[in-house]
Protein backbone atom coordinates (compact mmCIF):
# COMPACT_ATOMS: atom_id res chain seq x y z
CA UNK A 1 0.00 0.00 0.00
CA UNK A 2 1.42 3.32 -1.05
CA UNK A 3 1.44 6.22 1.31
CA UNK A 4 -0.66 7.99 -1.01
CA UNK A 5 -3.50 5.07 -0.84
CA UNK A 6 -3.02 5.35 2.81
CA UNK A 7 -3.69 8.85 3.04
CA UNK A 8 -6.81 8.54 1.02
CA UNK A 9 -8.09 5.95 4.34
CA UNK A 10 -8.14 9.23 6.46
CA UNK A 11 -11.86 8.90 5.40
CA UNK A 12 -12.68 6.74 7.96
CA UNK A 13 -11.75 9.65 10.70
CA UNK A 14 -13.76 12.14 8.87
CA UNK A 15 -16.68 9.95 9.08
CA UNK A 16 -16.75 10.07 12.92
CA UNK A 17 -15.48 13.66 12.95
CA UNK A 18 -18.58 14.87 11.38
CA UNK A 19 -20.56 12.65 13.15
CA UNK A 20 -19.09 13.80 16.24
CA UNK A 21 -19.36 17.70 15.52
CA UNK A 22 -23.06 17.13 13.88
CA UNK A 23 -23.86 15.77 17.13
CA UNK A 24 -22.15 17.83 19.76
CA UNK A 25 -20.39 14.79 20.98
CA UNK A 26 -17.01 16.59 21.81
CA UNK A 27 -14.95 13.83 20.61
CA UNK A 28 -13.12 15.79 17.79
CA UNK A 29 -10.70 16.62 19.69
CA UNK A 30 -9.67 13.33 21.11
CA UNK A 31 -10.19 11.87 17.70
CA UNK A 32 -7.58 14.10 16.04
CA UNK A 33 -5.08 12.96 18.70
CA UNK A 34 -5.88 9.66 19.13
CA UNK A 35 -5.12 9.60 15.13
CA UNK A 36 -2.31 11.73 14.85
CA UNK A 37 -0.90 9.36 17.91
CA UNK A 38 -1.75 5.79 16.17
CA UNK A 39 0.03 7.23 12.69
CA UNK A 40 3.23 8.20 14.57
CA UNK A 41 3.09 5.52 17.34
CA UNK A 42 2.40 2.80 14.30
CA UNK A 43 5.04 3.99 11.84
CA UNK A 44 8.10 4.60 14.75
CA UNK A 45 7.39 1.07 15.41
CA UNK A 46 6.94 -0.01 11.91
CA UNK A 47 10.89 1.38 11.46
CA UNK A 48 11.91 -0.01 14.58
CA UNK A 49 10.89 -3.45 13.87
CA UNK A 50 11.99 -3.53 10.49
CA UNK A 51 15.88 -2.79 12.54
CA UNK A 52 15.58 -5.27 15.23
CA UNK A 53 14.51 -7.91 12.53
CA UNK A 54 17.17 -6.67 10.30
CA UNK A 55 20.28 -6.94 13.08
CA UNK A 56 18.65 -10.37 14.71
CA UNK A 57 20.09 -8.96 17.78
CA UNK A 58 18.76 -10.63 21.57
CA UNK A 59 19.43 -7.51 23.28
CA UNK A 60 17.15 -5.73 21.20
CA UNK A 61 14.50 -7.84 21.52
CA UNK A 62 14.41 -7.70 25.21
CA UNK A 63 14.47 -4.13 25.33
CA UNK A 64 11.51 -4.00 23.10
CA UNK A 65 9.80 -6.45 25.06
CA UNK A 66 10.85 -4.52 28.37
CA UNK A 67 9.40 -2.02 26.80
CA UNK A 68 6.22 -2.93 26.10
CA UNK A 69 6.06 -4.18 29.97
CA UNK A 70 6.60 -1.13 31.36
CA UNK A 71 4.26 0.91 29.04
CA UNK A 72 1.36 -2.02 29.45
CA UNK A 73 2.28 -1.46 33.66
CA UNK A 74 2.44 2.23 33.69
CA UNK A 75 -1.22 2.01 32.43
CA UNK A 76 -2.71 -0.92 33.97
CA UNK A 77 -1.62 0.42 37.16
CA UNK A 78 -4.01 3.32 37.51
CA UNK A 79 -7.08 1.01 38.15
CA UNK A 80 -5.61 -0.34 41.16
CA UNK A 81 -4.24 3.19 42.77
CA UNK A 82 -5.37 1.99 45.66
CA UNK A 83 -3.80 -1.08 46.42
CA UNK A 84 0.00 -0.97 48.05
CA UNK A 85 2.54 -2.01 45.61
CA UNK A 86 0.09 -2.09 42.64
CA UNK A 87 2.93 -1.14 40.21
CA UNK A 88 5.18 -3.81 40.98
CA UNK A 89 2.74 -6.47 40.91
CA UNK A 90 1.51 -5.54 37.66
CA UNK A 91 5.02 -5.99 36.34
CA UNK A 92 5.66 -9.33 38.10
CA UNK A 93 2.66 -10.65 36.38
CA UNK A 94 3.01 -9.32 33.08
CA UNK A 95 6.87 -10.56 33.31
CA UNK A 96 5.79 -13.80 34.49
CA UNK A 97 3.03 -14.14 31.44
CA UNK A 98 5.50 -13.09 29.22
CA UNK A 99 8.56 -15.60 30.54
CA UNK A 100 5.92 -18.69 30.79
CA UNK A 101 4.53 -18.07 27.26
CA UNK A 102 7.53 -18.26 25.66
CA UNK A 103 9.20 -20.49 27.30
CA UNK A 104 5.81 -22.90 25.97
CA UNK A 105 6.37 -21.69 22.58
CA UNK A 106 10.38 -22.22 22.61
CA UNK A 107 10.47 -24.79 24.36
CA UNK A 108 8.68 -27.28 22.48
CA UNK A 109 9.56 -25.82 19.62
CA UNK A 110 5.83 -24.36 18.38
CA UNK A 111 7.51 -21.23 17.01
CA UNK A 112 11.05 -20.41 15.90
CA UNK A 113 13.34 -18.58 18.06
CA UNK A 114 13.52 -15.52 15.73
CA UNK A 115 12.39 -11.89 16.67
CA UNK A 116 9.89 -11.60 14.35
CA UNK A 117 7.72 -13.83 16.10
CA UNK A 118 9.12 -13.23 19.27
CA UNK A 119 8.03 -9.67 19.52
CA UNK A 120 4.80 -10.21 17.38
CA UNK A 121 3.56 -12.53 20.30
CA UNK A 122 5.02 -10.54 22.68
CA UNK A 123 2.91 -7.63 21.71
CA UNK A 124 -0.33 -9.52 21.79
CA UNK A 125 0.38 -11.52 24.86
CA UNK A 126 1.15 -8.45 27.12
CA UNK A 127 -1.48 -6.11 25.43
CA UNK A 128 -4.00 -8.80 26.19
CA UNK A 129 -2.82 -9.23 29.49
CA UNK A 130 -3.07 -5.27 30.14
CA UNK A 131 -6.28 -5.53 29.68
CA UNK A 132 -6.91 -8.55 31.60
CA UNK A 133 -5.33 -7.01 34.48
CA UNK A 134 -7.48 -3.61 34.28
CA UNK A 135 -10.83 -5.30 33.86
CA UNK A 136 -9.74 -7.08 37.25
CA UNK A 137 -8.28 -4.47 38.83
CA UNK A 138 -11.61 -2.13 37.96
CA UNK A 139 -14.37 -5.35 38.99
CA UNK A 140 -11.99 -6.19 41.88
CA UNK A 141 -11.83 -3.21 43.45
CA UNK A 142 -15.40 -2.14 43.21
CA UNK A 143 -16.24 -5.47 44.70
CA UNK A 144 -13.88 -5.03 47.56
CA UNK A 145 -15.74 -1.31 48.03
CA UNK A 146 -19.34 -2.41 47.73
CA UNK A 147 -18.85 -5.75 50.20
CA UNK A 148 -17.00 -4.10 52.89
CA UNK A 149 -19.26 -5.38 55.29
CA UNK A 150 -19.51 -9.08 54.15
CA UNK A 151 -15.68 -8.58 54.65
CA UNK A 152 -15.67 -7.61 58.23
CA UNK A 153 -18.56 -10.03 59.23
CA UNK A 154 -16.24 -12.98 57.98
CA UNK A 155 -13.13 -11.60 60.25
CA UNK A 156 -15.18 -10.27 62.86
CA UNK A 157 -16.53 -13.89 63.11
CA UNK A 158 -12.16 -15.02 63.06
CA UNK A 159 -12.31 -15.78 59.45
CA UNK A 160 -8.72 -15.33 57.92
CA UNK A 161 -8.33 -12.70 55.04
CA UNK A 162 -8.17 -14.73 52.56
CA UNK A 163 -11.29 -16.00 53.46
CA UNK A 164 -13.59 -12.97 54.34
CA UNK A 165 -11.86 -11.83 50.72
CA UNK A 166 -12.18 -15.35 48.44
CA UNK A 167 -15.91 -14.46 47.00
CA UNK A 168 -15.15 -10.66 45.68
CA UNK A 169 -11.52 -12.24 44.25
CA UNK A 170 -13.26 -15.28 42.37
CA UNK A 171 -16.29 -12.54 41.25
CA UNK A 172 -13.26 -10.21 39.86
CA UNK A 173 -11.48 -13.07 38.36
CA UNK A 174 -14.45 -14.50 36.56
CA UNK A 175 -15.39 -11.31 35.05
CA UNK A 176 -12.60 -10.00 33.87
CA UNK A 177 -11.91 -14.00 31.86
CA UNK A 178 -15.30 -13.70 30.69
CA UNK A 179 -14.60 -11.48 28.10
CA UNK A 180 -11.38 -13.25 26.68
CA UNK A 181 -13.91 -16.63 26.78
CA UNK A 182 -17.20 -15.23 25.63
CA UNK A 183 -14.97 -13.73 22.49
CA UNK A 184 -13.59 -17.28 21.46
CA UNK A 185 -17.12 -19.17 21.21
CA UNK A 186 -18.12 -16.71 18.36
CA UNK A 187 -14.55 -16.58 16.56
CA UNK A 188 -14.96 -17.04 12.83
CA UNK A 189 -18.64 -16.56 13.20
CA UNK A 190 -19.23 -12.94 14.52
CA UNK A 191 -15.50 -11.99 13.97
CA UNK A 192 -12.61 -12.40 12.24
CA UNK A 193 -9.34 -11.90 14.10
CA UNK A 194 -7.26 -8.71 13.48
CA UNK A 195 -4.15 -11.15 13.10
CA UNK A 196 -5.40 -13.68 10.63
CA UNK A 197 -6.81 -11.30 8.56
CA UNK A 198 -3.92 -9.42 8.00
CA UNK A 199 -2.21 -12.24 7.63
CA UNK A 200 -4.69 -13.19 4.85
CA UNK A 201 -4.77 -9.53 3.30
CA UNK A 202 -0.88 -9.73 2.83
CA UNK A 203 -1.62 -13.31 0.68
CA UNK A 204 -0.76 -16.40 3.50
CA UNK A 205 -2.57 -19.49 2.72
CA UNK A 206 -5.79 -19.03 4.99
CA UNK A 207 -5.74 -22.48 6.45
CA UNK A 208 -1.95 -21.46 8.14
CA UNK A 209 -3.28 -18.47 9.28
CA UNK A 210 -6.32 -20.09 10.83
CA UNK A 211 -3.62 -22.52 12.40
CA UNK A 212 -1.90 -19.81 13.81
CA UNK A 213 -4.52 -17.47 15.17
CA UNK A 214 -5.73 -20.92 17.06
CA UNK A 215 -2.18 -21.10 18.45
CA UNK A 216 -2.72 -17.16 19.90
CA UNK A 217 -5.97 -17.75 21.11
CA UNK A 218 -5.07 -20.91 22.68
CA UNK A 219 -1.84 -19.01 24.53
CA UNK A 220 -4.48 -15.86 25.51
CA UNK A 221 -6.59 -18.43 27.39
CA UNK A 222 -3.99 -18.74 29.06
CA UNK A 223 -3.15 -15.00 29.13
CA UNK A 224 -6.05 -14.21 30.29
CA UNK A 225 -6.29 -16.92 33.62
CA UNK A 226 -2.47 -16.43 34.69
CA UNK A 227 -2.83 -12.31 34.66
CA UNK A 228 -6.14 -12.56 36.61
CA UNK A 229 -5.35 -15.18 39.11
CA UNK A 230 -1.77 -14.25 39.82
CA UNK A 231 -2.68 -10.67 40.43
CA UNK A 232 -5.04 -11.35 42.83
CA UNK A 233 -3.29 -13.72 44.58
CA UNK A 234 -0.50 -10.59 44.41
CA UNK A 235 -3.05 -7.91 45.36
CA UNK A 236 -5.46 -8.96 47.89
CA UNK A 237 -3.22 -9.69 50.87
CA UNK A 238 -1.84 -5.74 51.02
CA UNK A 239 -5.95 -4.70 51.86
CA UNK A 240 -5.47 -6.25 54.96
CA UNK A 241 -3.19 -5.41 57.86
CA UNK A 242 -0.65 -7.62 59.74
CA UNK A 243 -3.77 -7.97 62.45
CA UNK A 244 -6.38 -9.39 59.53
CA UNK A 245 -7.79 -5.66 59.57
CA UNK A 246 -9.45 -4.66 56.31
CA UNK A 247 -7.52 -0.99 55.53
CA UNK A 248 -10.31 1.14 54.41
CA UNK A 249 -8.30 4.33 53.40
CA UNK A 250 -7.04 5.63 57.31
CA UNK B 1 -17.53 1.74 89.45
CA UNK B 2 -14.51 -0.76 88.37
CA UNK B 3 -13.21 -1.44 92.17
CA UNK B 4 -14.26 -4.50 93.10
CA UNK B 5 -15.07 -5.97 89.67
CA UNK B 6 -12.79 -8.37 87.50
CA UNK B 7 -12.60 -6.36 83.91
CA UNK B 8 -13.44 -8.56 81.07
CA UNK B 9 -11.79 -5.37 79.24
CA UNK B 10 -9.30 -2.63 80.38
CA UNK B 11 -8.60 0.25 78.10
CA UNK B 12 -5.41 2.38 78.82
CA UNK B 13 -4.84 5.87 77.66
CA UNK B 14 -6.51 4.66 74.10
CA UNK B 15 -6.72 7.02 71.40
CA UNK B 16 -8.28 6.29 67.68
CA UNK B 17 -8.27 9.16 64.68
CA UNK B 18 -8.98 8.87 60.64
CA UNK B 19 -6.72 10.82 59.41
CA UNK B 20 -6.90 14.05 61.56
CA UNK B 21 -10.22 13.31 63.13
CA UNK B 22 -9.98 12.31 66.67
CA UNK B 23 -12.73 9.77 67.23
CA UNK B 24 -11.62 8.08 70.32
CA UNK B 25 -9.33 10.88 73.11
CA UNK B 26 -7.33 8.64 76.09
CA UNK B 27 -9.91 6.98 76.71
CA UNK B 28 -9.15 5.03 80.39
CA UNK B 29 -11.74 2.19 82.08
CA UNK B 30 -12.90 -1.34 82.14
CA UNK B 31 -16.10 -3.54 81.69
CA UNK B 32 -16.76 -5.81 84.07
CA UNK B 33 -16.82 -9.35 83.60
CA UNK B 34 -20.14 -11.18 83.30
CA UNK B 35 -22.00 -8.17 83.62
CA UNK B 36 -24.05 -5.93 80.87
CA UNK B 37 -22.72 -2.95 79.98
CA UNK B 38 -24.23 -0.60 77.96
CA UNK B 39 -22.53 2.36 75.70
CA UNK B 40 -24.80 5.12 75.11
CA UNK B 41 -24.60 8.67 73.75
CA UNK B 42 -24.74 11.01 70.60
CA UNK B 43 -24.04 9.80 66.92
CA UNK B 44 -20.63 10.47 65.90
CA UNK B 45 -19.15 9.97 69.81
CA UNK B 46 -17.09 6.87 69.29
CA UNK B 47 -19.10 3.71 70.43
CA UNK B 48 -19.04 1.93 67.53
CA UNK B 49 -15.20 2.30 66.80
CA UNK B 50 -14.86 1.63 70.52
CA UNK B 51 -16.57 -1.88 69.98
CA UNK B 52 -14.49 -2.63 66.74
CA UNK B 53 -11.32 -2.38 69.01
CA UNK B 54 -12.27 -5.08 71.15
CA UNK B 55 -12.91 -7.40 68.64
CA UNK B 56 -9.64 -6.65 66.70
CA UNK B 57 -11.22 -5.42 63.91
CA UNK B 58 -9.61 -2.24 64.43
CA UNK B 59 -6.17 -1.41 66.11
CA UNK B 60 -5.83 1.78 68.48
CA UNK B 61 -3.20 4.78 67.31
CA UNK B 62 -2.06 4.73 71.03
CA UNK B 63 -2.67 3.24 74.19
CA UNK B 64 -2.97 -0.49 75.73
CA UNK B 65 -6.24 -3.09 75.45
CA UNK B 66 -6.65 -5.88 77.87
CA UNK B 67 -8.63 -8.43 77.29
CA UNK B 68 -9.05 -10.93 80.25
CA UNK B 69 -5.88 -9.21 81.79
CA UNK B 70 -3.94 -9.99 78.82
CA UNK B 71 -2.70 -7.41 75.83
CA UNK B 72 -4.68 -7.84 72.85
CA UNK B 73 -2.03 -8.04 70.83
CA UNK B 74 -0.88 -10.81 72.44
CA UNK B 75 -4.39 -13.07 70.85
CA UNK B 76 -4.36 -14.17 67.66
CA UNK B 77 -5.89 -12.44 65.93
CA UNK B 78 -8.57 -14.94 64.57
CA UNK B 79 -8.16 -16.22 68.59
CA UNK B 80 -9.59 -13.30 69.77
CA UNK B 81 -12.45 -12.60 67.34
CA UNK B 82 -13.80 -15.90 68.65
CA UNK B 83 -13.35 -15.20 72.64
CA UNK B 84 -14.60 -12.05 72.09
CA UNK B 85 -17.87 -12.00 69.62
CA UNK B 86 -19.27 -8.95 67.90
CA UNK B 87 -22.75 -8.77 66.80
CA UNK B 88 -23.09 -5.46 63.97
CA UNK B 89 -26.00 -2.89 63.46
CA UNK B 90 -26.97 -3.89 60.89
CA UNK B 91 -27.18 -7.59 61.40
CA UNK B 92 -24.70 -8.98 57.67
CA UNK B 93 -26.34 -12.25 55.86
CA UNK B 94 -24.65 -14.55 53.58
CA UNK B 95 -26.55 -15.45 50.49
CA UNK B 96 -28.33 -19.01 51.79
CA UNK B 97 -30.00 -20.11 54.07
CA UNK B 98 -29.98 -19.63 58.20
CA UNK B 99 -28.37 -21.82 58.49
CA UNK B 100 -25.71 -21.50 56.00
CA UNK B 101 -25.38 -18.25 58.11
CA UNK B 102 -25.38 -20.25 61.83
CA UNK B 103 -22.53 -22.58 60.05
CA UNK B 104 -20.53 -19.81 58.99
CA UNK B 105 -18.11 -19.41 62.18
CA UNK B 106 -17.91 -23.38 62.05
CA UNK B 107 -17.04 -23.62 58.02
CA UNK B 108 -14.31 -20.54 58.35
CA UNK B 109 -12.67 -23.52 60.75
CA UNK B 110 -13.15 -26.27 58.43
CA UNK B 111 -15.47 -27.95 60.39
CA UNK B 112 -19.33 -28.35 60.39
CA UNK B 113 -22.21 -27.24 63.07
CA UNK B 114 -24.46 -30.19 63.69
CA UNK B 115 -27.79 -29.43 63.41
CA UNK B 116 -28.77 -30.19 66.80
CA UNK B 117 -26.27 -27.41 67.90
CA UNK B 118 -28.07 -25.22 65.31
CA UNK B 119 -31.71 -26.00 66.70
CA UNK B 120 -30.34 -25.46 70.13
CA UNK B 121 -28.83 -22.02 69.60
CA UNK B 122 -31.88 -20.70 67.89
CA UNK B 123 -34.16 -21.56 70.70
CA UNK B 124 -31.68 -19.50 72.61
CA UNK B 125 -32.48 -16.78 70.52
CA UNK B 126 -36.04 -17.37 70.37
CA UNK B 127 -36.47 -19.24 67.04
CA UNK B 128 -38.36 -22.35 66.09
CA UNK B 129 -36.83 -25.33 64.72
CA UNK B 130 -38.30 -24.50 60.99
CA UNK B 131 -36.34 -21.62 60.91
CA UNK B 132 -33.56 -23.80 59.96
CA UNK B 133 -33.87 -24.20 56.49
CA UNK B 134 -35.52 -20.67 56.25
CA UNK B 135 -34.32 -18.41 53.26
CA UNK B 136 -32.71 -15.20 54.36
CA UNK B 137 -34.45 -13.41 52.62
CA UNK B 138 -37.33 -13.74 54.26
CA UNK B 139 -36.80 -13.13 57.57
CA UNK B 140 -37.67 -9.55 58.98
CA UNK B 141 -35.49 -7.12 60.86
CA UNK B 142 -36.05 -8.66 63.92
CA UNK B 143 -35.21 -12.26 62.69
CA UNK B 144 -32.02 -11.49 61.16
CA UNK B 145 -30.46 -9.90 64.36
CA UNK B 146 -31.56 -12.60 66.23
CA UNK B 147 -29.34 -14.88 63.75
CA UNK B 148 -26.93 -12.58 63.86
CA UNK B 149 -26.60 -13.18 67.72
CA UNK B 150 -27.06 -17.18 67.13
CA UNK B 151 -24.37 -17.17 64.29
CA UNK B 152 -21.99 -14.87 66.94
CA UNK B 153 -23.08 -17.90 69.97
CA UNK B 154 -21.48 -20.48 67.77
CA UNK B 155 -17.95 -19.38 68.66
CA UNK B 156 -19.00 -19.37 72.15
CA UNK B 157 -17.61 -16.39 72.70
CA UNK B 158 -16.77 -14.99 76.33
CA UNK B 159 -17.63 -11.10 75.56
CA UNK B 160 -20.69 -10.47 73.22
CA UNK B 161 -20.18 -6.84 71.67
CA UNK B 162 -23.83 -5.58 70.33
CA UNK B 163 -23.45 -2.44 67.98
CA UNK B 164 -27.09 -0.85 68.31
CA UNK B 165 -28.96 -4.02 66.82
CA UNK B 166 -32.57 -2.79 68.36
CA UNK B 167 -32.47 0.47 66.26
CA UNK B 168 -34.27 -0.19 63.73
CA UNK B 169 -36.68 -2.82 65.18
CA UNK B 170 -40.40 -2.19 66.55
CA UNK B 171 -41.26 -1.96 70.18
CA UNK B 172 -42.00 -6.10 70.20
CA UNK B 173 -39.10 -7.00 68.54
CA UNK B 174 -37.21 -5.00 71.06
CA UNK B 175 -38.23 -5.94 74.01
CA UNK B 176 -38.01 -9.64 72.92
CA UNK B 177 -34.39 -8.65 72.22
CA UNK B 178 -34.07 -7.21 75.46
CA UNK B 179 -34.95 -10.42 76.66
CA UNK B 180 -32.50 -12.54 74.75
CA UNK B 181 -29.53 -10.51 75.77
CA UNK B 182 -30.48 -10.85 79.72
CA UNK B 183 -30.79 -14.71 79.39
CA UNK B 184 -27.59 -15.16 77.04
CA UNK B 185 -25.73 -13.41 79.92
CA UNK B 186 -27.25 -15.10 82.81
CA UNK B 187 -27.34 -18.44 81.23
CA UNK B 188 -23.91 -18.47 79.71
CA UNK B 189 -22.32 -15.70 81.92
CA UNK B 190 -20.82 -14.00 78.72
CA UNK B 191 -19.94 -10.14 79.57
CA UNK B 192 -21.97 -8.24 77.07
CA UNK B 193 -20.90 -4.54 76.03
CA UNK B 194 -24.43 -3.41 73.85
CA UNK B 195 -24.42 -0.19 72.66
CA UNK B 196 -28.09 1.59 72.47
CA UNK B 197 -29.54 5.12 71.65
CA UNK B 198 -32.55 3.82 73.88
CA UNK B 199 -31.97 5.17 77.51
CA UNK B 200 -34.67 3.22 79.00
CA UNK B 201 -33.07 0.44 77.95
CA UNK B 202 -29.67 0.95 79.32
CA UNK B 203 -31.54 1.36 82.22
CA UNK B 204 -33.85 -1.39 82.51
CA UNK B 205 -31.49 -3.89 80.72
CA UNK B 206 -27.93 -2.47 81.51
CA UNK B 207 -25.40 -3.37 84.85
CA UNK B 208 -23.81 -0.02 84.18
CA UNK B 209 -23.82 2.78 81.68
CA UNK B 210 -20.61 4.65 79.85
CA UNK B 211 -21.80 7.93 78.36
CA UNK B 212 -19.63 8.79 75.74
CA UNK B 213 -19.96 11.90 73.88
CA UNK B 214 -17.04 13.03 71.19
CA UNK B 215 -14.67 10.80 71.39
CA UNK B 216 -14.55 10.87 75.26
CA UNK B 217 -15.76 8.76 78.39
CA UNK B 218 -17.98 11.56 79.95
CA UNK B 219 -19.22 9.55 82.70
CA UNK B 220 -19.74 6.00 84.21
CA UNK B 221 -21.13 3.98 86.33
CA UNK B 222 -24.45 1.87 87.15
CA UNK B 223 -27.07 2.41 85.01
CA UNK B 224 -29.15 4.11 87.54
CA UNK B 225 -26.84 7.34 86.71
CA UNK B 226 -28.76 7.84 83.57
CA UNK B 227 -31.92 8.97 86.22
CA UNK B 228 -29.75 11.54 87.50
CA UNK B 229 -26.38 12.02 85.62
CA UNK B 230 -23.90 14.73 87.27
CA UNK B 231 -22.61 16.15 84.55
CA UNK B 232 -23.74 18.89 82.50
CA UNK B 233 -23.36 17.68 78.83
CA UNK B 234 -25.13 14.22 79.92
CA UNK B 235 -27.64 16.04 81.66
CA UNK B 236 -28.97 17.93 78.70
CA UNK B 237 -28.00 14.52 76.45
CA UNK B 238 -30.26 12.51 78.84
CA UNK B 239 -32.83 15.28 78.36
CA UNK B 240 -32.45 15.72 74.84
CA UNK B 241 -33.42 11.46 74.74
CA UNK B 242 -30.71 10.15 72.56
CA UNK B 243 -29.55 13.34 70.78
CA UNK B 244 -27.14 16.34 72.45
Amino acid sequence: MSYLTLSVTLIFVLIPLVLSKTLKLGLEKDTIIATVRSIIQLLAIGYVLQFVFDTENNLFIFLMVTLMIVTATLNARKKGASIRGITWKVAATLVFVEILTQSILLGFRITPPEAQYIISISGMVIGNSMVLAILFLNRFTAEVEARQGETELILSLGGTPKQAIHSQLTQAIKASMIPTIESQKTVGLVQLPGMMSGQIIAGADPVQAVQFQLLILFLLLTTAAVTSIMLGYLSYPTLFTERMQLIKGK
Amino acid sequence: MDKGYVPAIHFQQVHYSVEDVHILKEITGSFPEGRITTLVGPSGAGKSTLLKLCNGLLSPDSGEIFIKNIHINSYEPVQLRRLVGIALQSAPMIRGTVMNNMALPKVLQGQTLPEQEATELLDDVGLETDFLYRSIKDLSGGQRQKVSIARTLVNRPRILLLDEITSSLDRSSTQEIEELIVKINQKYGVTIIWITHNLQQAIQVGDYTWVMMEGEVVETGESELLKAPENEKVQRFVKGEGEE
